[in-house]
């Protein structure tokens, strides 16, 4: 029999106005003529933003396990995550609508006379509007998901829609394309991960609720191997997502081959999705088996953390630079994860935040370095920039100090957080080597800022295009936060505290 | 809002008129960065002068909430150890601002950025003194390289941005290893009671002996990095000779103290047990330090880096008298702190205008200057001789009082201390010679004497080396009893003289 399952609306309601927007997107690529798509899809896209998240805010006191028949969380914690993504999204969409980033006609081959025609006839490319609002309703679906066929589903609707953004950079075609390719296949390969972990943890609990896995290995007589096998495969799938060492191979090229604001979209909305769902997994349903998998998931922070800062040092161009960074910061948010008391939760939280702002911030910052053929994102390029642009110079210098942990940035009070939290759990280790990493990793943040401001400039350099007012504002967002949350974080601090509540 | 709160914020103020101001009127811009910076000294002053010696603790004592969530605080508050400290530098960055006035023109950037640097790193200077809060301590700690890296890379010369960056990575590092340390005595306090960076609250933990031990070194080894101690050092050289002369003074004299006052802070009070384990092997340090910067300062050809090698062999004796933890010991050490400011300043601000008259620091380019320009030649002469400790003037009394005080509890160190002070006649003797005595050197014909301005810069800081050093006795009162102070909370008494007395 056939009982109809339940749905408490409101509750869902942010995540269905995304969707909701994302299907009027198409329906506008497909009705409305060129002229008027660009700007009514950037208003459209905006609009849906916001609307979610008024009415984020509007349900914020509302906890249940029960919004959608027990797959759908919503808790505290599954509020404030989806409340940044929104924000972030915002911000990164506000980059995204700075149009000459995208090309014409993604499907042509490069250098081909079908894709010469395309930028010929003036083409702009709208449907990265509606792909960026289904990517962000999946985003909001995923740190949220209660049951793992939902868990699934997010993924897949979150990845979906970025796999087909990375291939769209105007500029340096072939590459865009190949980090596209190598990002769904090797996404695909871990969606499969991501499967078959489930179909252990079905097989040995007879469940597929976060809730009920979490403590059938007190009541279940199958061999806990399944249930190893199963945690395993799932968390590789997960880790894949986070860009942790040794999932981490896709994300330099993918970094390097999408269009920058997709790629400040991607570092900080898909980061802050895949560690809501880590942090929901492994503070509810994996908690009892601790024991198990902590040593584990340790190993994979401190190797991530060591390896991506040592090998950020020897790159050369600033988004694999920020590439290498991103890894860098998984693996400190795992040492997040695996601290598993509530300060740890607390301090994800706003370390994912602050982590956001300030990798929207650099990307879009990065999006304004350009020569005659576009983008620059050589380093050597980049040499005495700080003599023609100041200001420009000076907000990337913040957002690299931040990256770095240097006090009166938002970065510094993360990693403060994240390694009071995890001494607090008792594992040293972990703040041992996370202090060592950062060191080494603010080497080459440091560089950066040198390059910027201590070199002189070549002959053949570059100059900062004046930045559209978009983009001016999200950058300026981005460096308020940057330094007001490091200088006032309480701000913030005290909404972590309150929010880091979980429902199971 | 107190006097030490308005002491420590009113550069900022500074900072904020200087923004509005045009890049262009360069002499405006120096007017007021050197104005600000006579209120601060005259407003600290006023509050040294109404300063009384706490019973216990702290003076002007100011706390507001910070962030809440981890307990931490505004929190100020001075003894005698900070406010000298913080008196040396409110009295160094107005000389340093009038004797360097031109070394802010031909830099990377703007006059203007230059000052704001300047006061900017004023408040944090005077900040880091009178924090009394650890994690408060721990973000001026670290926030103050950023300036002074600017100010390297931005205004010096030669291998500017490669020194500044050497600079910044090491103390960054230093940091950090502090930074675990910080976070692991908050994780205690917050054990043991409600989480606390108040520093005196921490000083009552009990921490067990291995737990003291990994958090003593994580607060020392920045420090002496900071300080430089060796092995730690060899970032200095490099520094000192790319900054300006008015930067390496700060650098040398306020900044590099913080390594040897957050010593005394926190090392001493709050890790006592470990403290006297590590002693021993921190006096070698010290020892080695007080030699090898001796030896390395004499073969140097670099005038600049002569005065850095010599500091690092007077930081040598500075953790001598630390942590030989008697009551001459620690007086005097804080007091070499002070006497070590001034008579670096004297150096740099003589060898600075020596070198951008005759447009080269190397040591045999100069020859013969006491024929044409005498004052100069003995400013630079008197201080030479602060900085080998001659008697009368104030050096003398420190280093004496802190091999005194070492003497007590580690004889044999004092007895290869006082080599240093040999191995000072040697090398600031050779560099007199060779500089000041002797025929005039081709090349130095065209140098002119000291003008007003500059004389009006270096008068202050020779008034205080030989005025302290005759009537030390206002200095040592404040110092006293904070000395007093550590002991109690070390638990230690000085030891016996057991002969020759």
């Amino acid at each position: 029999m056939f009982t109809m399952p339940t749905l408490n609306y409101a509750q869902l309601a942010p995540i269905l106005i995304v969707l909701g927007g994302a299907l009027l997107g198409v329906l506008v690529e497909a009705f409305l003529g060129k002229r008027q798509r660009g700007p009514v899809q950037v208003t459209l896209t905006l609009g849906t933003l916001v609307i979610s998240f008024a009415w984020l805010l509007h349900v914020k006191n509302d906890m249940s396990a029960t919004a959608a028949v027990g797959s759908v969380a919503t808790d505290g914690f599954g509020i404030f995550v989806q409340g940044a993504i929104l924000v972030l999204a915002f911000l990164a969409v506000l980059l995204i609508a700075d149009n000459d980033h995208f090309a014409p006609a993604a499907s042509a081959l490069p250098g081909s006379e079908e894709e010469a025609v395309a930028i010929s006839s003036g083409i702009r490319t709208t449907e990265v509007f509606p792909l960026t609002l289904f990517a962000v309703a999946g985003m909001m679906l995923f740190p949220v998901a209660s049951d793992f066929i939902t868990l699934f589903v997010a993924l897949e609707v979150l990845s979906l829609p970025l796999y087909i953004m990375t291939g769209l950079s105007r500029r340096r075609r072939l590459m865009s394309q190949e980090a596209a390719l190598k990002y769904f296949l090797l996404g695909a390969y871990s969606s499969a991960f991501f499967l078959f972990g489930i179909a252990f943890l079905y097989g040995y609990s007879g469940t597929l609720s976060l809730t009920d896995v979490g403590t059938a290995n007190i009541f279940s007589a199958g061999s806990p191997v399944f249930l190893y096998i199963g945690m395993v495969f799932l968390t590789i799938g997960l880790l894949f997502k986070v860009g942790a060492v040794p999932f981490h191979s896709w994300t330099p090229d993918v970094y390097q081959g999408a269009p920058t604001p997709i790629t400040g979209f991607m570092a900080a909305c898909t980061k802050i999705a895949a560690f809501g769902a880590l942090l929901r997994i492994f503070y509810g349903a994996f908690f009892l088996m601790q024991l198990q998998w902590k040593p584990f998931l340790t190993t994979i922070a401190i190797i991530t953390m060591v390896l991506g800062s040592i090998a950020a040092m020897t790159q050369r161009d600033i988004k694999r630079t920020l590439a290498y960074s991103s890894i860098t910061h998984a693996g400190f948010l795992l040492a997040g994860v695996v601290a598993l008391n509530k300060a740890g939760l607390a301090a994800s939280m706003f370390y994912l935040v602050a982590y956001g702002f300030t990798t929207v911030g650099a990307f879009g910052i990065v999006t304004l370095v350009r020569d005659s053929s576009g983008e620059v994102t050589d380093l050597s390029k980049w040499a005495g920039l700080a003599k023609k642009s100041p200001l420009v110079s000076v907000a990337m210098a913040l957002f690299l100090l931040s990256f770095g942990g240097v006090p009166m940035t938002s970065g510094f009070i993360s990693k403060f957080s994240i390694f009071t939290a995890a001494y607090q759990s008792g594992n040293i280790a972990i703040v041992v080597v996370g202090v060592l990493s950062s060191a080494i990793a603010l080497f080459f943040y440091l560089r950066v800022v040198l390059i910027l401001f201590f070199q002189e400039a070549p002959t053949d350099g570059v100059s900062v295009v004046i930045p559209s007012v978009m983009t001016r504002i999200a950058i300026g967002i981005c460096a308020v936060m940057t330094l007001v949350l490091g200088i006032y974080p309480n701000l913030l601090l005290n909404l972590v505290n309150t929010m880091a509540t979980l429902v199971h | 809002m107190n006097i030490l709160s308005i002491v420590t914020l009113f550069p900022l103020l500074g900072v904020v008129a200087l923004a509005f101001m045009p890049k262009t009127n360069t002499y405006q811009i120096k007017i007021v960065a050197l104005g600000i910076s006579i209120i601060t000294m005259l407003l600290s002053f006023v509050m040294a002068l109404k300063y009384k010696s706490p019973a216990s603790g702290f003076s002007y004592v100011t706390s507001h909430p910070w962030v809440s969530s981890f307990h931490i605080n505004y929190a100020l508050g001075i003894d005698g150890l900070a406010l000298v400290l913080i008196l040396l530098t409110t009295v160094l960055v107005p000389i340093v601002v009038l004797g360097g006035w031109n070394e802010s023109e031909g830099g990377r950037w703007s006059v203007k950025t230059f000052y704001m640097l300047i006061l900017v790193l004023e408040t944090f200077m005077i900040g880091v003194f009178a924090a009394t809060d650890v994690f408060l301590f721990y973000v001026i700690f670290e926030a103050m390289l950023v300036p002074v890296y600017f100010l390297i890379g931005g205004f010096g010369t030669g291998e500017r941005a490669a020194a500044a960056l050497k600079f910044l990575l090491y103390s960054l590092f230093g940091g950090l290893l502090m930074l675990a340390a910080v976070i692991g005595i908050y994780i205690i306090s917050a054990e043991q009671a409600i989480g606390s960076f108040d520093v005196t609250a921490l000083s009552h933990l009990t921490i067990d002996h291995a737990t003291q031990n990994w958090l003593f070194l994580g607060f020392f080894i920045a420090f002496a990095i900071k300080a430089p101690l060796w092995p730690f050092h060899t970032w200095l050289p490099g520094a000192a000779k790319a900054a300006t002369p008015g930067t390496s003074i700060l650098l040398l004299g306020v900044l590099d103290k913080v390594g040897t006052y957050g010593m005394i802070r926190f090392c001493l009070t709050l890790f006592p047990d470990a403290t006297k384990t590590f002693a021993p092997y921190i006096i070698v340090l010290s020892v080695i330090s007080i030699i090898y910067g001796a030896f390395l300062a004499i073969g140097q050809k670099n005038l600049s880096s002569l005065i850095a090698f010599t500091s690092i062999s007077h930081f040598g004796f500075i953790t001598l008298g630390i942590f030989a933890y008697t009551s001459q010991g620690l007086t005097g050490a804080t007091f070499y702190m002070v006497n070590h400011g001034f008579s670096t300043a004297a150096l740099f601000l003589v060898g600075g205008w020596m070198i951008s008259r005759r447009k080269s620091a190397a040591i045999d380019d100069f020859g013969g200057l006491q024929r044409i320009t005498p004052v100069m030649a003995w400013t630079f002469f008197i201080a030479g001789l602060s900085a080998l400790a001659l008697p009368g003037l104030s050096s003398f009394v420190s280093e004496f009082l802190v091999l005194l005080g070492t003497f007590t509890r580690y004889p044999v160190a004092a007895i290869i201390g006082t080599l240093g002070i040999v191995l000072a006649a040697l090398y600031i003797l050779i560099l007199v010679q060779r500089t000041l005595h002797g025929p005039l050197k081709s090349g130095n014909e065209s140098m002119v004497d000291l003008n007003l301005r500059e004389k009006i810069a270096i008068a202050p800081v020779i008034a205080a080396l030989v005025i302290l050093g005759f009537y030390p006795k206002p200095a040592l009162h404040v110092i006293n009893p904070s000395t007093t102070s550590v002991m109690a909370q070390m638990n230690v008494i000085d030891p016996h003289v057991l002969a020759g007395k």
